[in-house]
């Protein structure tokens, strides 16, 4: 039986060990290098199909689990397990990892070992943060994974990556921490830092509401939400196409998953509560980052900028359902679960469209070593290949039906219907504001006249763009035409979360 | 009188350290400049034996000798071994930058031997004068060590410095003692304890008994605000010995203090609250950990640097002993022994850097490390991301342990306020990864580090990684040696 194999642990383990032989192996063979890190995370892609099809989608309990003492005097677990909430996500990381490793091939020419073995290890950490069920495990994955992210921002990034390293490492700190004294608090409640175990726990609502907080400074920092999002545009800006990509695709998922798996089922009164805060918090996302996205010049920078606005949509997703439920219930029609189901698809889906338009600016930047949309112009005479993926993608990015973009956002705003109308007609603005910054976009970079001659010498894509990008776009397209073996895959855990985040701790 | 042999077994590695002590003063003098390795090599052999010594004497039940004055029981055991593991890396590392200063003189390692076994004897102490004499023997050791380099003004004045404070401090304890001795009639631990149950104590004198006690004992742990001497110490001090000093002693300030507050003065202690001498440690780690980090920060020099993070790791000891639970022992054990092989590497880094005529204490030293020796900067991060607390690494673990100590006797926001300064903490570290990673080298000459230095030292760094990757041994000897 294939889900007695501990396919969780091979896919956490696999690529560390992988990116610490290719960190021994050293660059005196850059060929051999890249070949290996490849084939490890190809090798770790293919050992997580099993959890997609060996998975029983018709139960909320957790599966292939794996269960062993790490720390006893502490009740500190080795123990992971996936449910449909976490099992896509895990799918994403295995999957965005080879394409980020392609993206490099030769964008990378300093110390390509040291580059490949990080997004490796990185990959086995953030595969750990979604399987793990033991707080202090997912601690340690959550923690860990910064220092990866930190080298590489600081190592391979542009003129000013110092700062904004450090920014980012010391912003996603500073929010962790609080969270680790709010996980100790419920070790001494629960006896145990079993996360299923905070589940059941019953905590009074000042307890709650102080525990919320603390989650909500970890998690808001790493979705980001506003106004704690100051740290990513400066990130992704200076990251190297791959690093921007594994923040945009995985790393903010990271925190829409943390609300799932912490702070809805251990708080949920206190959520209900505070619903308001984040929901204002995620409107404003919504709204004000998308104006400010529209200002910007330089194209990351406009892409980091949408991913918050767009990441404002999940949370509001996972939010909405409280005023929801507090006026139906959980069980009533799917109001609730489709407020929760579009956050997760719009995850999903984000981790794609986002990756693939960084690697879109990736592609442009090699070329011109310039991400300043006035450098631009007329690229489409002379890209015609790459023009057409990256329209297609922005079309993605501006929520186009038939695109994955589409189905995430209608599903959350269709739930936000049913709590208020306001609220679904702010959310709804960004269908407008969303076309107007990325289309204007792509009317200045691709459009028009040939601008100047670096745009006239530039050459379309090579085969290995072509397949990264490629795939990227099956992939959009593929959930944006037939989204249903995805939210089949979650709605047994997300209707299980529902159910136990309606009935009152108190 | 009829003299027991029996009991000088508890006592043989004390013994062992002493006798060794003797021989290596010896045999040194009839000794030639260039067979100094004799010297060093009988000194580290020794220690090694030290070690075993203190594992064959080992005993189910704690043991008490001399009329109650000594006491061998698992923590001491546990800590000796530790001490002399510590003192023989420390050793390891100072000799290369020995050698090539003209320092490598027998008188070294004679002083160091005095100083291990003034530890050893802290450790050991069941009475407040046995304590006292294995204080005086380290601290006297420790400033004829900073001293060591005789032609060095700084040297000079940081030895001027520690000695007078360190004076002080113990004039301090002294007089601590004193007033305890005349409100309970009893300088023995155990004693002491069921002198203090009784009710008609004065309590008056006893309460400023224990003020200057704990005032002595944060003067030797260099906890803010008796901190003065430390960033002074280890700047000025050879950096070979300001690494011993930053490690081996570290381990006997916390058998001090447990000594003293734990086994003596145990029942002062109110856990989770401000009577006692739970809310002074409370002030002092706090204090402790707010000046070392905020200060910290503003350093150039890397042995600064240290110096004032020492002082911050110092505030989180005393978070878990004023957790005054098993629990808050346990863990603060964890973290003295943690700490001391952090600081290892730590400064064993900077004297594997430094070299004949340049000292890398600069902070700007670091800078490219890692184009000049990718694997040695591998290890300096992994020993600033375990200092920084950050997991993997085994910082991480040696905080959360502290942490958990607190928040189980409810004094959560002191968890809070000591997270928040990890954070604070963190930048410093993280400029030194930022150093050695994203800037360009200022010299590209290789590292000039013996072979043995670079074993020891990758095998330091290794350790931080994997004791973070199964905390659970370390954690389990730390538990066993507060089983009793």
């Amino acid at each position: 039986m294939i889900a007695d194999w501990p396919i969780l642990s091979l896919t956490i383990w696999l690529p560390i060990i992988g990116g610490i032989m290719v960190l021994a192996s050293g660059d005196r063979e850059p060929n051999a290098t890249r070949w290996t890190a490849l084939i490890v995370a190809a090798l770790t892609f293919a050992s997580s199909l099993p959890l997609w099809f060996g998975f029983d989608s018709g139960t909320a309990a957790m599966q292939f689990v794996e269960r062993a003492s790490w720390i006893s005097q502490f009740n500190i677990e080795y123990y992971l397990g996936v449910d449909g909430i976490s099992m896509p996500l895990i799918i994403l990381t295995t999957f965005i990892t080879p394409l980020v490793i392609i993206a490099g091939w030769e964008a990378i020419k300093y110390r390509p070992s040291q580059y490949m073995a990080a997004f490796l290890i990185m990959e086995g950490v953030m595969v750990g943060v979604f399987s793990a069920l033991d707080a202090m495990l997912f601690y340690v994955f959550w923690e860990a994974m910064l220092i990866p992210m930190f080298i590489i921002i600081g190592v391979w990034g542009g003129p000013n990556r110092v700062y904004a390293t450090i920014k980012f490492f010391l912003y996603t700190f500073f929010g962790s921490v609080f969270m680790l004294v709010a996980l100790i608090y419920m070790f001494f409640q629960s006896g145990s830092f079993d996360i299923l175990g905070f589940h059941e726990l019953k905590l009074t609502l000042t307890e709650q509401i102080l525990i919320f907080i603390a989650f909500l400074m970890a998690f808001a920092v790493k979705v980001p939400m506003w106004p704690v999002h100051t740290w990513l545009p400066d990130a992704h800006v200076e990251a190297p196409t791959g690093g921007s990509v594994v923040l945009a695709a995985i790393m903010l998922k990271i925190g829409g998953y943390g609300f799932l798996r912490f702070s809805l089922p251990i708080t949920p009164d206190a959520s209900h509560t505070l619903d308001w805060l984040i929901i204002s918090m995620s409107l404003i996302a919504v709204v004000y980052i998308g104006f400010v996205a529209l200002a910007q010049q330089d194209m990351k920078k406009l892409i980091a900028y949408s991913s918050i606005a767009h990441m404002g949509f999940v949370t509001l997703g996972f939010f909405i359902v409280f005023i929801i439920m507090s006026d139906a219930g959980p069980g009533t029609g799917s109001g609730a679960l489709l407020g929760v189901e579009g956050g997760m698809v719009q995850m999903v889906s984000h981790g794609f469209i986002s990756a693939a338009m960084f690697l879109c600016v990736g592609v442009l930047y090699d070329r011109m070593h310039s991400r300043q949309i006035d450098d631009y112009g007329g690229v489409v005479h002379t890209m015609p290949v790459f023009a057409a993926f990256m329209v297609f993608f922005a079309m993605a990015n501006a929520g186009l039906p038939g695109t994955s973009g589409f189905v995430g956002e209608f599903m959350v705003i269709l739930a936000s219907f049913r709590a208020d109308f306001w609220y679904a007609f702010l959310a709804a603005t960004t269908l407008i504001i969303g076309a107007a910054y990325t289309l204007w976009m792509i009317k200045r970079v691709l459009f028009g006249d040939v601008s100047n001659d670096n745009v006239a010498a530039l050459e379309d894509m090579n085969s290995r763009e072509l397949i990264v990008l490629g795939t990227l776009a099956a992939a959009v397209m593929v959930l944006g035409l037939w989204p249903a073996p995805l939210v089949e895959v979650m709605d047994a855990s997300i209707a299980n979360l529902l159910q136990h985040v309606s009935i009152s701790k108190l | 009188m009829h003299f027991d042999s029996s009991i000088l077994i508890p006592v043989l590695p004390e013994i062992f350290v002493l006798t060794l002590a003797c021989i290596v003063l010896v045999v040194d003098l009839f000794l030639k400049d260039e067979q100094r390795i004799i010297t060093y090599g009988i000194t580290q052999i020794g220690l090694i034996f030290a070690a075993v010594v203190t594992l064959l004497v080992v005993q189910p039940d704690a043991q008490v000798v001399f009329d109650g004055s000594y006491v061998r029981d698992a923590m001491s055991d546990v800590l000796k071994v530790a001490i002399y593991l510590v003192s023989f890396v420390a050793f390891l590392y100072a000799k290369d930058y020995l050698k090539d200063r003209g320092l490598f003189k027998g008188e070294f390692y004679t002083l160091g031997l005095f100083a291990v076994l003034g530890m050893s004897i802290m450790v050991s102490a069941n009475s407040f004068l046995v304590i006292y004499l294995g204080l005086e023997l380290l601290a006297l050791s420790l400033y004829a060590l900073v001293a060591f380099n005789r032609d060095s003004k700084q040297g000079a004045e940081a030895a001027m410095k520690y000695f007078i404070l360190g004076a002080l401090a113990s004039g301090m304890l002294l007089y601590g003692i004193s007033m305890i001795y005349g409100a309970t009639g009893t300088i023995r631990f155990d004693e002491l304890s069921t002198a203090l149950a009784s009710p008609d104590l004065n309590n008056m004198v006893l309460v400023f008994g224990l003020v200057f006690v704990v005032v002595g004992l944060a003067f030797k742990f260099g906890a803010v605000p008796f901190h003065m001497w430390v960033p002074d110490v280890y700047h000025g001090a050879p950096t070979a010995v300001t690494l011993f000093l930053g490690s081996a002693p570290k381990i006997a300030a916390f058998a001090l203090a447990v000594r003293l507050l734990k086994d003596g003065l145990g029942e002062l202690q109110m856990p989770g609250g401000w009577e006692g001498w739970q809310g002074m440690l409370i002030i002092l780690a706090i204090l402790s950990m707010g000046v070392g980090n905020l200060i910290a920060i503003a350093q150039t020099n890397i042995k600064r640097m240290l110096a004032y993070s020492t002082i911050s790791h110092v505030g989180f000891i005393l978070l878990g002993i004023l957790a005054g639970t098993q629990e808050g022992y346990i863990a603060a054990m964890f973290y003295t022994l943690v700490y001391a092989i952090m600081s290892l590497g730590g400064f064993g880094m900077v004297i594997a850097m430094s070299r004949k005529g340049f000292e890398a204490e600069s902070l700007d030293d670091y800078k490219g490390l890692s184009h000049r020796s990718p694997w040695f900067a591998a290890m300096m991060l992994l020993f600033m991301f375990s200092m920084a607390g950050v997991p993997p690494t085994v910082g991480f673990f040696a905080k959360l342990f502290v942490l958990d100590a607190v928040v189980s006797v409810d004094l959560t926001w002191v968890a809070l306020v000591g997270v928040f300064f990890s954070i604070i903490g963190a930048f410093y570290y993280i400029r030194i990864i930022k150093l050695m990673y994203f800037d360009k080298p200022l010299d590209d000459s290789p590292l000039t580090a013996g072979m043995d230095t670079r074993i020891v030292l990758s095998l330091n760094g290794l350790s931080v990684l994997a004791l973070g990757m199964f905390p659970a041994g370390l954690l389990s000897i730390c538990t066993a040696a507060f089983a009793g």
